[in-house]
């Protein structure tokens, strides 16, 4: 599907979101709780199809926290990302791990560098911080370490 | 290549021939020769954690050849080594590995710091949780290299500048005292 095509397909399916085409993939703003609904969408129906999780992530924006979902069909090859806006002090979104089963580590890493609680995770530890870093989120914004940070 | 080497003598064989009218006789510290013997074949371990690696593979590969000075024989195993490159970034988390990797090679045993990384945590010596700030917080450095990532002369430069020390007869504290001052100069 074209980028023309597909935004009116998504219009279609997911009129809750917002659609944004100023960049080189589509962007499709959702709330938290429309995420699992949305994200079954985009996995689940024949003509979308996005079946590849190929990039996870977080964003610190200092106001809020972004979740971003870099999502592909291997069958059709188009793209989608979706974002979704979270509370920077209760940062709490559903998991996706059951979907896009990749998620299950991407989302340990985005637990433990922002300390996003990822709800029904099976299982959410540290992924690549030793032991004891648990609440420390070192990728956020306003993280302090006078340890082992020399500031500049 | 500086002609500092060309021109050394304590680069050629330590000792005299003395010509007979069958042949020769050479005179000679064993000492000497040992160092001598030493620096020549200095065995690698295979190890690099980012980018300075590549260029370490490159100065061991066909274009800069490294085994023209004895460095040919990489080694996968501390235990045959004799010289660690440690060519890349070192973290927190890869410290203690260093350490050991270190503390399994056999005496006599060199260190050289490639690039920045290595020499001071470069790039990452700020604002960074996560990266050592310089190897030699970790185990001691007989040489430093400049760069970001040094290019492979530059490596094979600090090799010879090594094998130097080594047939000069310095010990591995002199080396690294050495090491020291020439920093210093250079500051």
């Amino acid at each position: 599907m074209t980028k023309e095509e597909l935004k009116i397909k998504l219009t279609e399916l997911i009129p809750a979101a917002t659609i944004d085409e100023s960049s080189e993939w589509l962007i499709i703003n959702i709330k938290p709780d429309e995420l699992l609904t949305t994200a079954d969408i985009l996995r689940n129906k024949p003509e979308l199809n996005f079946d590849y999780l190929f990039c996870q992530t977080c964003v610190d924006w200092k106001t809020h926290l972004t979740m971003v979902y870099h999502l592909e069909s291997t069958k059709f090859r188009h793209q989608v990302v979706m974002k979704v806006q979270l509370d920077r002090n209760k940062p709490e979104i559903e998991t996706v791990s059951h979907i896009w089963r990749t998620a299950e580590f991407h989302e340990r890493e985005v637990y433990e560098m922002f300390g996003v609680n990822f709800l029904n995770h099976p299982d959410l530890r540290l992924l690549i911080l030793p032991d004891g870093w648990e609440g420390r989120d070192p990728m956020r914004k306003d993280f302090e370490d006078p340890v082992n940070m020399i500031k500049l | 290549m500086t002609d500092k080497f060309k021109s050394d003598s304590s680069l050629a064989f330590p000792g005299e021939v003395h010509p007979t009218p069958s042949g020769g006789v050479l005179v000679s510290k064993l000492d000497d020769v040992i160092n001598w013997a030493r620096s020549n074949s200095l065995w690698p371990l295979v190890f690099g954690t980012s980018c300075c690696a590549i260029e370490m593979m490159s100065a061991a590969a066909a274009k800069y050849d490294w085994s023209r000075f004895g460095f040919e024989v990489a080694r996968a195993t501390p235990r045959q080594a004799d010289v660690i490159i440690i060519a890349g970034t070192i973290v927190n988390k890869m410290a203690p590995v260093l350490k050991r990797l270190y503390d399994q090679m056999g005496d006599p045993k060199y260190v050289i710091a490639m690039g920045a990384c290595a020499t001071s945590g470069g790039p990452f010596f700020y604002n960074t949780y996560s990266v050592v700030k310089g190897a030699d917080h970790v185990i001691p450095v007989d040489v430093y290299v400049a760069g970001c990532p040094p290019r492979p002369e530059a490596l094979i430069n600090a090799l010879m500048l090594l094998q130097e020390k080594i047939k000069k007869g310095l010990t591995r504290e002199q080396i690294r005292e050495e090491s020291k001052i020439e920093y210093q100069k250079a500051v």
